[in-house]
């Protein structure tokens, strides 16, 4: 409920229609790249949103570092952020749900198992449902349209362990999140030095989860032959951890942000929103890599 | 005021009136009876659709008994209590007894309600013990049967003219719910269609037997249908798929026992020799004249009679190049149609001899001068050799 | 701050006023109900008689396509954003709304967003041609090139839909005037806080299942080809879980609206506010759950079949409290019939009809005869014209006085409603018979024994179209010149904070909070 008599309402802008702008031709460009391999819009486009972007945050930074900001609009950012994680929730459950479905529901009824037609074998004679999927029905009726990985992601047994990259990724993020909340705590007591080192701590460990996920994708295309267009199982693993591994890349592209910020010596103990934000997203994206470790690698 | 609102509703329905009155007389001369006169579902032929019918009643009933309830009470109040006519507003604005019993008596209606729809689905789905077993497959945009076990298959496309869509020629009673060959099934026999589909999604339709069900690729779905009397039953393809959704019905022929098993024989006759008719040869006329025939039968509705395909969606055929090259490529793209793309296999949906002569047609048409052409048998080879 | 609005077009483009951007929704969405009603009136024109004699087939399923797509997703949901950005913070005291500048931004996404959608129209290949429901495999494998412009349009409409909302809840739940506890929240804020909760929930659904089409034109994914494992019914579930919620997120809003109305009108409070609020929660809820009765002919196992049947059914309970007490409230008040109460009452007979076919649906079996039918078209366009349309037109005649300071010609009004009721109904009514007669839809042509239900169906619809023209007209010459109407409470019965402003609202409001009793 209102309590301050004095929202800040910020003049006219002519940063949102430009980041229109900026979306619509990333749209426009993207579209043409796909159909036509002109990827010049696009680019435009990407370059237009960054610099609405930049200079977006730094007007607000310095709207409130000039103390523009009452507390109920802190409450309004704070409302924001929330609700729009919440929506990134929703997105993943999407990838999730995929997963899930594809697993216990469609597989098995193209196998002829579950309570969907016994007749599936007038289409697919030879399939039978296995996960992960080595062998996609198209495969076992002799087609080439797809063809299943030769080998998988999953455990591979306690001797091989600590060759699984997954565990380790699991491991850094999983510690990346301890080591935000450390920054957090620290900024809190405004211990500026051991903030800054353990949200540099944090930024670093993210790189490095994104440097295992690139040799994982590497490896995964040139030896293990599991590609998106290796049937479900590839789509799935490499949607999910895909846009995970986008959301790693923004959430620590927005750490790093803070990082510098706390450098230049911004935030204090009771005004440190713009870390907070991004430290919820990080702690999100960590908890979608425990569903990931879990529903994609572990439970095969 | 009000009168002139009356007048102007009155100016308003006048065209309505009028155009409905032409329009009456425009089709005067066609022969299908008016339409006026459907204004419910049908009661069908078969059990489930009888139940249908029934559930459907039932609860169109509830709801006209409650609409009597809820509109009668509002048009009351928005007579009797008019500010014109002098009511002054009460104040009352809560009561947690009515809250209560317009939330549970709608909820006692709605578990009534659930009984029977629940026996009639468990009806609906049980597809068990069917004395037979017919697999209907949906193409763009055609049907095919398969009478499991009896080898016998057939497409059933619509053959309602070009000229009649585009209103050249008259339209026949039976306009767009034709086929040259309706599905013929048995009375009395409980017949287990099995689903399918080769590219998008259709809908298998037969109002009369209570069935829709969609036909998914690379899925099976199951009902089932027990017709009691005779007659011609005709349906609709219900799911879009394409340009050519409008333009696949369905029509079943159902027939006593008897006539089911002389059809049957009879059609196990003609399969062979079909079969035969493949190890002729043909000249080059009849093949282009059965080929155009044919093609513009099977291929036209993609690639345009004049050969010319639709830009951005189905290639022109007139001067492609698999057309006008070697004739493997080509008879291996009309066999085999190309994976992942609208273009089918038609290898098993046409005779040999319906794909040597369009594959002909499609080479010597439209200033296609190949110049050569291709007998049913090279087409057997060619399904023999892969 | 204490300003006036800039001068020239940097207003509009530049705009962080809540009421500037609020007018820019409704003239951008009253743009596209324009072009998706042109795309319907194609489709009638076309289906006026057996036989295609305007256009093409492929055609004709372009436009059932643009038009459902234009219609839901340019038209109805901007329509009620910029109510939401008008009428909440004036409804609960606020200045302006929470995040200002957003709202500026998710306002303009959106023209760029239908340019880009309706540019396919001139594209080779043409727009998209899939049904506004672009089930898989017609939309990807089968879908002509220009899918993938819909699909990143499809994707900024839907970033845009985001922001809106957040910036909604946020406005609601952070900036309401001291002493407005969310229980006196007038109930246009109560739907709109609901909605945009539905909103945020489902809107990355959405963006998450053209995501997945785009990877299976593109990048060679299996999700909806059972050739690589995947299903296409696996498109289905995860559209119906957006697409259900979002006849919800159409209606809600609507709902709202004609809680306001009716108690002006009927000069009595309204009856059963708190379960008015609890009735919407127990949609909102339910609406996530009941998705997969879009898909009773798919081969669902029939353990799912029931559920869904069952849960779906549920929803005309709290349904039923909205239209109860919206009667009750009525009844023995002092009713007067004003444009925007004719609306309203227009609203409660049609939707409750168009809910009754609903129900009907609902029965799974009976659905077998149903779905895909013009019976389905009669019902969701009995719920979304007759409940969102002529509620959003109600709203305009309600609210137009305190937008502009003038009261429109109210002989006019009343004539464009009848004109718009008789018209509606000749449209849609024949469609239930269409339906139960055997008339599937998205047909571009039929078969004779269905031509005179859809002659006198194209006529309903081209009356209807023409009471929206004369809208339109009503509306300019109000703000043209209408007779000036400056009192505070144009209405004698209206109740809220909006009416404690002067008309035509100034451009800042609220700057220093009220204090609500
Ligand atoms: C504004 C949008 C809106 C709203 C509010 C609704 C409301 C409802 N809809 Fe509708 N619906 C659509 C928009 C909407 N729908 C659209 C767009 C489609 C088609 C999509 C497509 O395929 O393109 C569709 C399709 C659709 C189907 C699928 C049909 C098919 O394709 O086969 C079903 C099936 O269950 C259904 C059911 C319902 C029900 C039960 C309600 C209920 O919420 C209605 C509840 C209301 C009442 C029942 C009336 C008032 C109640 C009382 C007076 C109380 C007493 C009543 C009783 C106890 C009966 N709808
Ligand atoms: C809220 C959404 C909404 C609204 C308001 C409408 C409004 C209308 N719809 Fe709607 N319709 C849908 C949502 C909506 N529709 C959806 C979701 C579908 C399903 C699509 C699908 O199957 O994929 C559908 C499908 C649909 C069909 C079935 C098509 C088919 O199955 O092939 C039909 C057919 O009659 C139809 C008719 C109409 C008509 C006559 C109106 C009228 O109410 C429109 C009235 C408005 C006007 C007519 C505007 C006035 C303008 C002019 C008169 C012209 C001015 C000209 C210029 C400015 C150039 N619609
Ligand atoms: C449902 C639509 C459809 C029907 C019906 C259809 N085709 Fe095709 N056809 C296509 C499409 C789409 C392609 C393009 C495939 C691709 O992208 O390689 C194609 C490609 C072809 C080609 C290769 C053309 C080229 O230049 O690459 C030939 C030859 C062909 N079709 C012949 C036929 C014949 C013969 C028939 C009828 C027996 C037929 N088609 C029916 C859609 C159709
Ligand atoms: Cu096949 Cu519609
Ligand atoms: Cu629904």
């Amino acid at each position: 409920m209102s309590t301050e008599s004095n929202y800040y309402v910020p003049e006219e802008s002519r940063l949102p229609v430009l980041g229109a702008l900026a979306l619509g031709l990333m749209a426009l460009g993207a579209g043409l790249l796909l159909n036509d391999g002109a990827s010049g819009i696009l680019w435009v486009g990407t370059a237009l949103l960054v610099a609405v972007m930049y200079i977006w945050f730094r007007t607000v930074i310095r709207e409130n570092i000039a103390g523009m900001n009452s507390d109920q609009l802190k409450r309004s950012y704070v409302w924001g952020m929330s609700w729009f994680i919440f929506s990134e929730v929703m997105f993943f459950a999407v990838f999730f749900g995929t997963l899930f479905y594809v697993r216990t529901l469609a597989l098995p009824w193209l196998g002829g198992e579950g309570d969907r037609s016994d007749m599936i074998h007038l289409v697919w004679p030879e399939f039978t449902a296995q996960w992960p999927l080595m062998e996609t029905p198209s495969q076992a009726a002799g087609s080439n349209e797809f063809i299943g990985p030769d080998h998988h992601m999953s455990f591979p047994g306690w001797d091989k362990m600590f060759h699984w990259l997954p565990l380790w990724n699991t491991i850094i993020l999983l510690t990346s999140s301890v080591t935000c909340h450390f920054a957090h705590h620290a900024m809190k007591h405004d211990d500026r030095k051991k903030f800054n080192i353990w949200l540099g701590v944090t930024v670093a460990l993210g790189i490095i989860f994104l440097f295992l996920q690139y040799e994982e994708y590497h490896e995964a295309y040139t030896e293990m032959g599991l590609t998106l267009e290796s049937g479900i199982y590839g789509s799935t693993f490499f949607m999910l951890t895909g846009f995970h591994g986008f959301h790693v890349t923004m959430g620590t592209f927005m750490l790093l942000i803070q990082w510098i910020r706390g450098l230049k010596g911004h935030f204090s103990s009771d005004d440190q929103f713009g870390f907070e934000a991004s430290s919820w997203y990080w702690h999100f994206v960590d908890v979608v890599w425990a569903g990931l470790f879990l529903f994609v690698y572990v439970l095969a | 005021m009000v009168s002139r609102v009356k007048q102007l509703v009155v100016y308003a329905l006048s065209p309505l009136l009028l155009l409905s009155f032409v329009g009456q007389l425009a089709r005067a001369e066609d022969a299908h009876a008016s339409g006026w006169s459907l204004l419910n579902m049908t009661e069908g032929v078969t059990g489930v659709s009888h139940d249908i019918y029934d559930l459907h009643m039932t609860v169109v009933w509830i709801c006209v008994w409650i609409s009597v309830v809820v509109y009668g009470v509002m048009f009351y109040s928005m007579f009797a209590h008019r500010k014109s006519r002098g009511a002054k507003a009460s104040n009352f604005h809560e009561s947690t007894v009515v809250e209560l019993l317009w939330t549970i008596v709608p909820v006692l209606i709605l578990i009534w309600v659930a009984f029977p729809s629940t026996r009639v689905l468990i009806d609906l789905y049980d597809t068990s013990e069917a004395d037979i077993d017919i697999k209907v497959t949906g193409y763009q945009w055609k049907w095919q049967y398969e009478y499991l076990g009896e080898g016998v298959e057939f497409m059933s496309e619509l053959t309602t003219s070009e000229a009649a869509i585009y209103n050249l020629e008259p339209k026949t009673e039976y306009y767009l719910s034709e086929v040259n060959e309706p599905l013929v099934l048995p009375i009395g026999k409980k017949v287990r269609f099995l689903l399918t589909a080769k590219d998008v999604i259709h809908a298998w339709w037969v109002p009369e037997l209570g069935v829709k069900r969609d036909a998914v690729p690379g899925f099976i779905n199951e009902t089932w249908a027990k017709i009691d009397e005779p007659g011609i039953y005709r349906g609709f393809c219900a799911e879009l798929c394409g340009k050519g959704h409008a333009f696949m019905p369905i029509v079943v022929n159902a027939v006593s026992e008897e006539e089911y098993a002389v059809w049957l024989a009879a059609k196990k006759e003609a399969a062979a020799a079909q079969r035969e008719m493949a190890k002729q040869s043909f000249t080059f006329e009849q093949l282009m004249a059965k080929g155009e025939e044919s093609y513009n039968r099977s291929c036209a509705g993609c690639h345009a009679a004049n050969g010319e395909g639709i830009p951005g969606a189905f290639p022109a055929l007139k001067g492609s190049a698999v057309a006008l090259g070697p004739v493997a490529k080509h008879l291996d793209v009309v066999v085999n149609g190309t994976a992942g793309t609208a273009m089918q296999a038609f290898g098993g949906q046409l005779s040999e001899v319906d794909l040597a002569a369009i594959i002909t047609y499609e080479r010597n048409a439209w200033g296609n001068d190949v110049g050569d052409m291709v007998q049913p048998i090279d087409v057997l080879k060619f399904k023999q050799g892969q | 701050m204490a300003h006036g609005p800039a001068k020239g077009i940097g207003r509009w483009l530049f705009a962080t006023n809540h009421k500037d951007i609020g007018t820019m929704y409704l003239w951008f969405s009253f743009a596209m109900f324009l072009l998706g009603g042109a795309f319907a009136m194609i489709i009638r024109a076309e289906l006026f008689a057996p036989g295609m004699q305007l256009i093409k087939p492929e055609f004709f399923n372009q436009m059932t396509t643009m038009h459902g797509l234009i219609m839901v997703f340019g038209a109805i949901m901007p329509s009620f954003v910029g109510l939401a950005n008008w009428m909440v913070p004036l409804q609960i005291g606020a200045p302006d709304m929470a995040l200002p500048r957003m709202n500026n931004l998710s306002f303009w996404i959106l023209p760029f967003g239908f340019a880009l959608l309706a540019s396919t129209l001139f594209m080779e290949g043409g727009a998209p041609n899939f049904g506004w429901t672009f089930y898989a495999p017609l939309s990807t494998t089968y879908a002509p090139d220009t899918v993938n412009f819909f699909i990143f349009g499809v994707h900024i409409i839907g970033a845009s839909s985001i922001m809106g909302s957040i910036n909604i809840i946020a406005t609601i739940l952070n900036l309401r005037a001291p002493g407005m506890t969310m229980m006196k929240l007038p109930l246009f804020v109560w739907t709109w806080l609901i909605t945009a909760f539905l909103l945020v929930a489902v809107m990355p659904v959405l963006a998450g299942a053209v995501t997945m089409m785009l990877m299976d034109i593109n990048f060679g994914t299996s999700f909806f080809d059972a050739a690589g494992g995947g299903d296409p019914v696996l498109f289905q579930h995860i559209f119906w879980f957006f697409g259900h919620p979002e006849v919800y997120i159409i209606i809600l809003p609507a709902f709202g609206v004609i809680s306001e109305i009716i108690p002006t009108f009927s000069r009595k409070p309204l009856f059963g506010y708190s379960s008015m609020v609890y009735a919407t929660s127990a949609i909102a809820f339910l609406s996530f759950i009941v998705w997969a009765h879009h898909m009773f002919t798919t081969g669902m196992p029939i353990a799912g079949e029931l559920y869904f049947m069952y849960a779906t059914m549920l929803i005309a309970v709290p349904t039923g409290v909205k239209v109860f007490n919206w009667i009750t409230t009525m009844f023995r008040g002092s009713l007067t019939f004003e444009t925007p109460m004719l609306f309203a009452i227009a609203v409660v007979i049609l939707f409750t009809f168009g809910g009754f076919t609903g129900l009907m649906l609902a029965v799974a079996p009976a659905d077998i005869q149903y779905h895909d039918s013009y019976f389905v078209v009669g019902h969701f366009h009995y719920v979304m014209v007759a409940g969102a349309v002529f509620s959003m037109s109600g709203a305009v005649y309600y609210w137009l006085p305190k937008w502009t300071g003038k009261m429109y010609d109210e002989t006019m009004g009343k004539m464009q409603f009848w004109i718009a009721f008789v018209g509606f109904n000749i449209a849609f009514i024949p469609q239930h018979f269409l339906g139960l007669a055997g008339m599937p839809r998205r047909y571009a042509d039929y078969a004779l024994q269905f031509s005179d239900w859809n002659m006198v169906s194209s006529i309903g619809a081209f009356m209807y179209g023409a009471a929206q023209l004369m809208f339109l007209y009503n509306v300019i010459s109000t703000i043209v010149s209408g007779k000036p109407s400056t009192e505070e409470k144009t209405w004698e019965g209206a109740q809220g904070l909006e009416w404690t402003l002067p008309s035509p609202a100034p451009f800042h409001t609220f700057s220093t909070p009220p204090n609500v009793k």
